[in-house]
């Protein structure tokens, strides 16, 4: 409504402040470790390679991994 | 506007991929599971047919239990491992691509990523239901897929990079052209370069591989343009003051409209 009355502020334009790098590296570094663990026991585990014996967990996740794109068996 | 913190960004992630993946869940349950079902009946069929054993006979865990509580522990956690990777991507660009805001930013980095880590890879190395491929080659399979990925990130870097290299000779337009057109000419010559798979057996249904890697890119595409726009909208509320939201101060991005 009367928005367009009140002038800008300049300052509000500079969109979000950057995290710093070394703020964000140990973030980074350790979570993006987990999260591709994660989506290795998604993806892999019992299928290319193994880290455990059976086949459970390849049997468990053997829709998903079809589904999701992963080359399954 | 608040200075983003990363653990806050990161928990939104995860929270984002895990209802991303609920609704991933529910496009795999009723587009993808009946095709799942269709390959299995042609896989037994085609055993029982030469006489011969089947590995799905002996396994332990059973269809029923695959198809629900299985295929929903696969897709919830991949949910919530790339929305909490798409946070740690969307840390990297806030402020780093231009004014835009993070609903923006988001949206940017979702979709970057669904081209980069979907869409290259399925175009060579697309999903397949079961009974096609050959267990022999799902070690060699998996390492092309994984290379794809890896390719697709890189080259989607790339272009991104050159396309903000080019920015202030071209602008803003012409920098995106060239950017884009780098990334669909590196990605064909690696098609090209690449090693192909063609393992499907003889006289299994066109029809029915095509419906599966179209339900399988419609889980994707749900996935990450959920992941996209929810992590948006939950950085955009960690992010903009409340007071500010709607305000003609706040003009980041698509934020003209207030949450």
């Amino acid at each position: 409504m009367a928005q367009s009355a009140v002038p800008a502020v300049p300052a509000s334009d500079a969109a979000v402040t950057p995290v710093p790098l070394r703020e964000l590296a140990p973030w980074a570094v350790f979570t993006g470790v987990l999260m591709l663990v994660l989506l290795y026991f998604v993806g892999a585990e019992q299928g290319a390679t193994a880290l455990f014996e059976g086949e459970t967990v390849h049997e468990w996740l053997h829709d998903g991994r079809h589904l999701l794109g992963f080359p399954c068996h | 506007m608040n200075s983003p913190s990363v653990r806050a960004l990161l928990v939104r992630g995860m929270l984002a991929g895990l209802a991303a993946g609920v609704l991933a869940f529910l496009v795999s349950y009723v587009l993808g599971e009946p095709r799942v079902e269709d390959a299995i009946a042609l896989e037994e069929a085609a055993a029982h047919a030469s006489g011969g054993g089947h590995h799905h006979e002996a396994a332990p865990v059973g269809r029923a239990l695959q198809a629900t509580a299985g295929l929903g522990t696969g897709v919830l956690l991949y949910g919530v491992a790339l929305g909490g990777l798409t946070a740690l991507a969307l840390c990297f660009a806030l402020g780093r691509v231009g004014r835009f805001g993070p609903r923006a930013t988001a949206a940017f980095v979702a979709g970057g990523a669904f081209a980069a880590v979907t869409l290259v890879p399925f175009f060579k190395y697309p999903a397949n239901p079961p009974a096609v491929g050959d267990p022999a080659t799902a070690g060699r399979r998996t390492a092309l897929y994984l290379l794809m990925i890896v390719l697709g990130l890189l080259l989607t870097a790339a272009a991104v990079l050159l396309g903000r290299r080019l920015a202030p000779r071209l602008g803003g337009w012409y920098a995106s052209v060239a950017g884009g057109g780098f990334l669909v000419t590196a990605v064909a010559v690696a098609y090209a370069v690449l090693p192909g798979v063609d393992e499907v057996p003889a006289g299994f249904p066109a029809t029915l591989i095509w419906q599966f890697r179209l339900s399988s890119l419609a889980i994707q595409a749900t996935l990450w343009a959920g992941i996209g726009l929810l992590l948006g909208e939950l950085a955009h509320r960690h992010l903009v003051p409340e007071r500010a939201a709607g305000s003609p101060a706040d003009r980041s991005g698509s934020s003209a409209v207030a949450a």
